[in-house]
Formats: structure tokens, C-alpha cells, sequence
């Protein structure tokens, strides 16, 4: 372990948040060559991490960072090893050619400022989820991406599809990040630790306690919304909303593999149990083929994609459950090859619409000649992406089917789901790439011509990197496969897979799933066809589903509002008085603490018989009250009365307080009865009367019955003496009651006068509120009455 | 309500009741009284102003919306308290200065602005309330 330069660090981190603060202003300055400058955020992240390489292709990890909140343990602290290292270089890297594509695809829109900056902020939050080594730090960043993707995929505001699909993707990914904030409580209440780095070395404790398999629901919550395993993939398809660059980087290349990069994290913590590798396996292997039927149905070259990119999740949760040495190799090659060829993929479809006008797969033919580098670049990419030699794909398929293959009936299930899953790809891939460019021309919408540099650099860089990785292959594994797996699997690991093809079992799979993927594509039509009647014939769907549990949920709560909160006063003062009457009774009738009857003071003075007189006329007064303004000014006499008995005790403070508090009572309800046109007199019911008198008694008898409850309980003088002899000592006060209310409990008063000042604000705005529209109350809660307001 | 002796008065009463508003706010810390009270006590003066002459000539008087005056007392109760923090002791500790005025030692302490901040607060809720209610011509 070596902490090196943590201010650096942590500048470059910030770097992203920073570029996203002037990028506004920069698009205003210069127009879209600000993806230039925005760009060298990105460039410098990936230089300086790619600086600590060499210390972790050599087993070392990087750490460092400050204490946050150290009474909790909190802390902004990185962990660099193999995996987060090869995450950081996904993200800075794809992010650098990510941020040009956007420049040359959103040239001259009017929010591109916002765009980049919205691009970047993701960006930096994406650095920190894989960075993080604090748990509390990792959700935050978390949700910190969820959020920027709800930006990203609503950036086009004024489109309802899109809003749609933001909240769905916010909401789907929110809510998995809450579960994975649960459950990484969970493992902190099981080993009291806060960082990954230490977590590390304690799986045997968190999976020998009871509680692992809460933790371990919580968690794949949070991983299986993030990385769209089915039946939470809907939102991903929806999410090609968002305009290109965005579904290339968030949708395919980084967010949506936070999921898979935790489950990579945790793997030495939670792994090697039967729960991780049934669960995993089977929702992956399900995710894989759920995704790739879905992709076949589609002809929109995003949507395709989408689809391949939801079971390209599954592959890899699948190929992360499967436990073995070989799988998570397998695990970490098809993660970096993904990110390149999808990624590429993705920047070529949006180059086609771009160009071309429709990215409709159905009305896009013969523009190789129009685009001959798009048509190098998606060919290269679809090529990794089928798993064909020599580009980097095919190590990863190889890895796979060595992983897979053996004689048992589970492994035979899913290297038979695989070889499925990977000849599906294969076509999407082809089709993405093939279709558009070959045969005969067909007319678009745009005159189609290549795209400017910005839009052609990334697909193409992206893709020789991916031939590059794989021929230079030992280096890669050195170092990033190597450390990568390392740090997946808890133990050092070494690949070394090559390009060159060892006759055997993974390469006869590999024939298999060309001749099938070849086959399908010949027939690609009715395939499509077919599936398409399928679809139709099921229906229902989880994406309809999240819409009826919307709905749902809008009823649920129109339901509640309406029982809770009717909007009748005599409604709410009746429910508040029986909480008040239960508060009341129910703890002395459950500990049968009831007071014994006090005995008749012996010393009672007449002049305070004659107190409690006047209270007893003044409540007799208010009982038989004909109007209401009566009723009030009698309610007064009796708290008069109150004030009197207090002054009589030795309380003037408190006297005082309730003889001002009385008056203006008595002027505000007067005020108010008036305000609101009341009839003079009280009409209730007998019924009604009968209920509130009832109330009010129970309300008041209880009251009466704690208070000679409390005093009959033996008096501890410690805090009033301690008040009494402290007081003018260290307040230099002798007024105690005042002393407490702004010294000793000064913080208590200021709370105090807070609610005081937001009161009358709420107090206020009712007021107004009466005669705001025209004289119309509006409630805002009542969806029926704003309806008809509009 | 109008009638010429209340609102012949009512002025008077007005004032008077302010300044023992502030009589009892100021020596609240030794004698009974205090912020919350005095408060009480100068919300029930501009009420009283109100129900005599009108809610127009109280809001003229006041110069401020109560709102603000309520607003601005929190912001100096708030203020009251962050002042100690300045001076390395912990949130709210009253701190103490004792300057002489025309040879009389006076004790000044940031909980005495405390507590004004508390009476504004109470005038100000308690008077906007009151004010607003008392406002009928706008029905």
C-alpha cells in the first residue's frame, strides 16, 4: 500500500466537476470546439491514473484520501487497484472521445453548453463510483450518476418520450441505489468497516453471518437496477431517448456496467457462496437471452444495440457468478471488449442518423461508398463484437467458452445459453454494421456523406484500440486483464490467452456460434417476424408494468390524500384530539400507572378557591354559550383564571406568558370567526356533540389525570438546583426561567423561534390563499379541482 | 369596534404598551420577562392599533412587512449564536462585554441580542397573522 500525492489525485478527480462548471460558458465563447478544450479533463484523468499502471500490473494498489467525517468514520478515501484502474481508463478514455462526438454531433444546438456540462458532471461522478473506497462515498457518487443520467436521457425536455424515460431510468436505478445503500449498512453493522480496501479481507465474516443474505439481496438490488438484469432491463431500451453520445457512454460503455463493477468489487466478499453462484448465473444467462430476442425484434439501430447491450450485462453478471478462475477472466475481457465495440457501435449509429437522417435499419442501405471510414470503423467494431479474430472480442469469446465448457448438466445449460446468446450478437453486430453500408443504395432523408472528424475520430480510435489490445495481447494482460482479474477474484491471477487458436473445445464453440450467428442472419426477416408476432402475443411487458404500477401508485395516493386529508377542519381536529386522548391514556392503562386521588389541601386559602371558581363560571359559560364570539371570551375568563393560579404559585414568568397568550387568542379567534363568515351560533348535531364533548373530556380527564401522575412521582431536585445555583454564576442572570430559555437551552429557542417564523408564514399564506383566485379556494392536493381550474 | 373613545386612545395605549414591551425584554434577564413575552406584548399593542384605526396606518407604522421583521429577528438570534463560534467557544455560549456608558457599567451580552431576536420574531409571526385577519376589506 502507498499513498502517493493525494492532493493530485484528488484535483484530477475534481477535474470533470470542474471542466462541467465553465463548459456554459466556454460553448458560448467559442461554439463547439469546446469539446477541445472540455476534452483535456478527460485526457488528464486517464494520463494520471495511467501513471500508477506499473505499480498495480505489480500486485500494489494506490490508496489515499482525508478523513470526512471522522466521529462517523467517514471518509473521502480512493482505492486503485486492477479493477478500478481498468474502469477509470474505460471511463477517462471513452469519456475524452466521447466528449469530441458530442461537439461535432450536437454542433450548433442551443443547449450544448449544457449538454457538456451535464456529460462531464456524469463523468466525474462515474470516476468516483469506481474509485471510491468509503462506502458512503461510493452511494453518493452512485446516485450522483442516476441522477445525471435522468438529465442526460431527459435532455430533450420537450419531447414527453423522453421525460418518460427519464424518470422511469431515475426511478429504477434510484430505488436500486437505495437498496444498495441498505446493504452496505448491512455489512457495516456485520464487520463495523467502512472501507472496501479493508472489507476485502473480511469475507469469511460477512458470509458465515446471518444476515449475509440480506446484504446480499440489498445489493444485487442495487447492481441488477444499475446493469438492467432482467426484468429491471426496460429502462435501458428507453433510455436510447437520449441523444447518441450519451446512450454510446452512459448506456453501454460505463453506467450501466456500475452494476457489474460492484458485483466485481464484492465478488471476494460475498462470492464463492451457492447463493451467488445460482442467483447470478441464472438471472444473467436469463438477461442474456431475454436481451438479445428483444434485439432481434428491433430495427432501430440504437434500440438493436440496446437490447445486445442488456445481454451483454447478463453475460457478464453471469460469467461474475460463475465462480471459477476462467470465468472471471472471461468476466473482465468481455467488459473491456464490450466497452470498446459498443461504444464504437453506438458512435456509428449515431453518425448514420446524423448523416444520413434515420437510423431506421429498414430504409438504410449501400452507404459504404458515401461513409467508407464509419463503414471501417463499424466493421471493425462488429467484428469484436462476433468474436471473429483479430480484434479483441475474440479473446474474450475464447476466455468464455473455456470458462463454460464442461461435461455437467449446469455448465452444459450455459455454455448452451451462451452459444446462443454470443450467435445472437453476432447478427445484431453484422446487421448494425453490414446493412447500412452494403447492397443497394436506398434513398434517405439527408443526402448522406461522411461525417467531419469530431464524429468519425472516436468509433475509429475506439476500434483500433480494440485490434491493438488484442495483438499486442501480453501486454494487455499484464497490464489490465491480470490485475483486473486479480482484483475480481481475491487472489492473483494471470491470463494469457492469445490470438493465436488452440484447437479445442472453446474454438469448435466459437465455429458453432459463427455457423448459427451466419445462419440466423440469413433469415435475420422472418426472424424478426416472428419475434415481433411473439412479442404481440404476450402483451404485457415490465415496461407496460412500470406504467401500471405508476398509475397504481398515483391512485394509491389520490386514495390516501382523500381519506387523510379531506379537507374538513372538523375532520383533522377530531383525528388530532383522539391522538392526543390516546397519547394520553393508553401508556398509564398499559403500565397501570394511574394516579391515586389527591387528598383536599388542608391549607387551601379562600381567595384561591376563588380562582378555581371563576374557571369553573368561565368553562359553565362557554358550555352554554348562544353565540360564538361569547364562547370565546368566556374560554378567556377561564384561561385568566389559569394565569391568576399561576401567578398565585410563584410563576410570573410563566403567568405572564398566559395572560398575553389568552388575549391574543381570544383577538385571533374573534378575528378569525369573523373572517370566515361563520353562522353566530353552533349548529352541530346531538351526534356530533356527543362526539366532540366525549372528545374533549377524554382530552381534558386525561390531561388532568398525568399531570397528577407526574406530581406525584418523587420530585429529583438535581436540575433545578443545579439551574438555581448555576445561574447567576456562569449566565450571570438571575431570572432562571430566562436564563434557560436563552442561555443554557439556547439552541433549544432558536429551534423554537424558527418554527414560530415558519408558522406564521404558513399561517399567512392560508390567509391568502382564501381570497387568492378570484375568491376560488384551490386546494393543490385535489386532482379533481385542478382539473377543473384549468 | 371603531368606536371614537377606543380609537382616541388606542394611540396612547399603543405606545405605552411598546415600551413596556421593551421593559420587559430588557430586563428579562434578572426580573420576570424576556424576549417571548415582550414580544406577546408589543403583538397584542400593534393588534390593538389594528382592530382601533385600521390595518393601513399599523402597516405604514411599522414600515416593514412583520414577515421580515419576524425573518430578520431569527437571522439575529441565528447570528447571536454564530458569534461564538468566532470567538473558538462552542454554538451559543453568551459571550460578555461590559463597556461604560456615562459612568454607568453596562453589561452587553450576545444572548441579550439573542433575545431581541426572539421578540422580533414573536412581534413579527404573531403581528402578520393578526394583521392579515384583520385585513376584511380585501374579502
Amino acid at each position: 500500500m502507498s499513498a502517493a500525492a493525494p492532493g493530485t489525485t484528488f484535483i484530477i478527480l475534481m477535474l470533470p466537476f470542474l471542466a462541467a462548471l465553465i463548459a456554459p460558458w466556454l460553448t458560448r465563447r467559442i461554439g463547439h470546439n469546446a469539446a477541445w478544450v472540455l476534452a483535456l479533463a478527460p485526457v488528464s484523468v486517464f494520463v494520471h491514473f495511467l501513471g500508477f499502471s506499473a505499480r498495480v500490473a505489480d500486485g500494489g494498489i494506490v490508496t489515499g484520501g482525508f478523513a470526512w467525517v471522522p466521529s462517523y468514520n467517514v471518509s473521502f478515501s480512493w482505492l486503485v487497484d486492477g479493477l478500478s484502474l481498468t474502469f477509470v481508463l474505460l471511463i477517462s478514455g471513452i469519456g475524452a472521445l466521447i466528449v469530441l462526438y458530442s461537439g461535432g454531433y450536437l454542433k450548433g444546438h442551443a443547449n450544448l453548453g449544457r449538454f457538456f456540462s451535464f456529460i462531464l458532471l456524469f463523468m466525474g461522478a462515474m470516476l468516483g463510483v469506481v474509485i471510491s473506497d468509503s462506502f458512503l462515498m461510493l452511494f453518493i457518487y452512485w446516485e450522483l450518476t442516476s441522477i445525471t443520467s435522468f438529465l442526460l436521457i431527459g435532455f430533450d425536455h420537450t419531447r414527453e418520450a423522453s421525460r418518460r424515460a427519464a424518470i422511469q431510468a431515475l426511478v429504477v436505478t434510484g430505488a436500486g441505489g437505495l437498496a444498495l445503500l441498505a446493504g452496505l449498512i448491512v455489512i457495516w453493522n456485520i464487520t463495523g468497516i467502512t472501507q472496501l480496501s479493508l472489507l476485502l479481507s473480511f469475507g469469511d465474516e460477512v458470509r458465515a453471518s446471518p444476515f449475509y443474505l440480506l446484504a446480499l439481496i440489498l445489493v444485487l438490488g442495487g447492481a441488477f437496477s444499475k446493469s438492467a438484469q432482467f426484468p429491471l432491463h426496460f429502462w435501458l431500451p428507453n433510455a436510447m431517448e437520449a441523444p447518441t453520445p450519451v446512450s454510446a457512454y452512459l448506456h453501454s460503455a460505463t453506467m450501466v456496467k456500475a452494476g457489474v463493477y460492484l458485483l466485481m468489487r464484492l465478488n471476494p466478499v460475498l462470492g464463492e457462496t451457492v447463493w451467488w453462484e445460482t442467483v447470478l448465473p441464472v438471472f444473467g444467462g436469463a438477461t442474456l437471452i431475454v436481451g438479445t430476442l428483444l434485439a432481434i425484434r428491433q430495427t432501430d439501430l440504437k434500440l438493436m444495440l440496446a437490447y445486445t447491450t442488456v445481454s451483454s450485462l447478463g453475460l457478464l453478471v453471469m460469467l461474475t457468478g460463475f465462480g471459477s478462475e476462467h470465468a472471471i477472466a472471461a468476466a473482465v475481457l468481455y467488459l473491456v471488449a464490450h466497452s470498446l465495440f459498443k461504444g464504437a457501435l453506438f458512435m456509428v449509429a449515431g453518425l448514420i442518423d446524423h448523416e444520413a437522417g434515420t437510423r431506421d435499419v429498414t430504409k438504410l442501405g449501400g452507404l459504404r461508398g458515401a461513409m467508407p471510414i464509419t463503414f471501417a470503423a463499424a466493421m471493425a467494431a462488429a467484428i469484436s463484437m462476433g468474436g471473429l479474430p483479430p480484434f479483441f472480442g475474440f479473446l474474450a469469446k475464447e476466455e468464455i467458452y473455456y470458462a463454460l465448457w464442461a461435461t455437467d448438466p449446469w455448465s452444459l445449460v450455459f455454455t448452451l445459453v451462451a452459444v446462443i446468446g454470443n450467435g445472437l450478437m453476432f447478427v445484431i453486430g453484422f446487421a448494425v454494421a453490414i446493412k447500412p453500408f452494403l447492397g443497394p443504395k436506398i434513398e434517405t432523408p439527408k443526402h448522406a456523406h461522411e461525417g467531419p472528424v469530431l464524429l468519425w475520430l472516436g468509433p475509429l480510435t475506439l476500434s483500433i484500440v480494440a485490434l491493438a489490445a488484442a495483438v499486442a495481447s501480453p501486454l494487455t494482460h499484464r497490464f489490465v486483464s491480470s490485475p483486473m482479474a486479480s482484483a475480481v477474484a481475491g487472489d492473483p491471477e494471470t491470463v494469457t490467452i492469445s490470438l493465436i487458436p488452440h484447437l479445442g473445445a472453446a474454438l469448435a464453440l466459437s465455429l458453432v456460434t459463427v455457423v448459427f450467428g451466419v445462419i440466423v442472419y440469413r433469415y435475420l426477416d422472418s426472424a424478426r417476424a416472428g419475434m415481433a408476432k411473439t412479442l404481440a402475443a404476450i402483451g404485457w411487458g415490465p415496461d407496460r408494468g412500470f406504467d401500471q404500477f405508476v398509475s397504481g401508485m398515483v391512485r394509491l395516493s389520490v386514495a390516501v390524500t382523500r381519506v387523510i386529508q379531506p379537507g374538513r377542519l372538523d375532520v383533522y381536529m377530531t383525528a388530532t384530539f383522539l391522538m392526543i386522548a390516546l397519547a394520553l391514556f393508553a401508556p398509564m392503562a398499559w403500565y397501570g400507572e394511574w394516579p391515586s386521588m389527591p387528598v383536599w389541601p388542608a391549607d387551601a386559602q379562600y381567595h384561591e378557591l376563588a380562582v378555581f371558581v371563576i374557571a369553573l363560571v368561565g368553562l359553565a359559560a362557554v358550555i352554554n354559550a348562544r353565540d360564538r364570539l361569547t364562547a370565546i371570551v368566556s374560554l378567556g375568563v377561564q384561561g385568566f383564571a389559569v394565569a391568576l393560579l399561576f401567578m398565585l404559585f410563584g410563576a410570573p414568568d410563566l403567568s405572564f406568558t398566559q395572560f398575553m397568550v389568552e388575549t391574543l387568542a381570544v383577538v385571533i379567534l374573534a378575528l378569525v370567526m369573523t373572517r370566515l363568515k361563520l353562522t353566530a351560533s353552533d349548529h352541530r348535531s346531538t351526534r356530533d356533540k356527543v362526539v366532540d364533548g366525549s372528545l374533549s373530556l377524554a382530552c381534558g380527564a386525561g390531561f388532568g389525570l398525568y399531570l397528577l401522575a407526574v406530581t406525584q412521582q418523587p420530585f429529583d431536585p438535581f436540575i433545578s438546583e443545579f439551574f438555581a445555583q448555576y445561574s447567576k454564576i456562569v449566565a450571570h442572570g438571575t431570572n432562571v426561567v430566562n436564563v434557560i430559555l436563552v442561555d443554557f437551552r439556547g439552541t433549544d429557542t432558536l429551534g423554537e423561534i424558527a418554527v414560530v417564523m415558519v408558522t406564521g408564514l404558513a399561517v399567512l399564506s392560508l390567509i391568502r390563499i382564501r381570497t387568492g383566485f378570484d375568491g376560488r379556494a384551490v386546494a393543490d392536493n385535489d386532482p379533481e379541482q385542478r382539473e377543473e381550474a384549468r | 369596534m371603531r368606536t371614537v373613545i377606543f380609537r382616541s386612545i388606542a394611540p396612547y395605549l399603543t405606545s405605552l404598551m411598546l415600551l413596556f414591551s421593551i421593559f420587559v425584554l430588557l430586563r428579562g434577564h434578572n426580573e420576570p420577562g424576556g424576549g417571548f413575552i415582550g414580544g406577546l406584548i408589543a403583538a397584542s399593542a400593534l393588534a390593538i392599533y389594528g382592530i382601533a384605526c385600521g390595518v393601513a396606518p399599523v402597516r405604514r407604522a411599522i414600515h416593514y412587512h412583520p414577515m421580515a421583521i419576524s425573518a430578520f429577528g431569527l437571522f439575529i438570534g441565528a447570528f447571536a449564536g454564530v458569534l461564538s463560534v468566532f470567538s473558538g467557544v462552542p454554538f451559543m455560549t453568551g459571550l460578555w462585554v461590559y463597556p461604560e456608558l456615562f459612568g454607568v457599567e453596562l453589561a452587553l451580552s450576545s444572548v441579550l441580542v439573542f433575545d431581541i431576536g426572539v421578540y422580533l420574531v414573536v412581534v413579527g409571526a404573531i403581528s402578520s397573522i393578526a394583521l392579515a385577519l384583520e385585513e376584511r376589506d380585501r374579502d
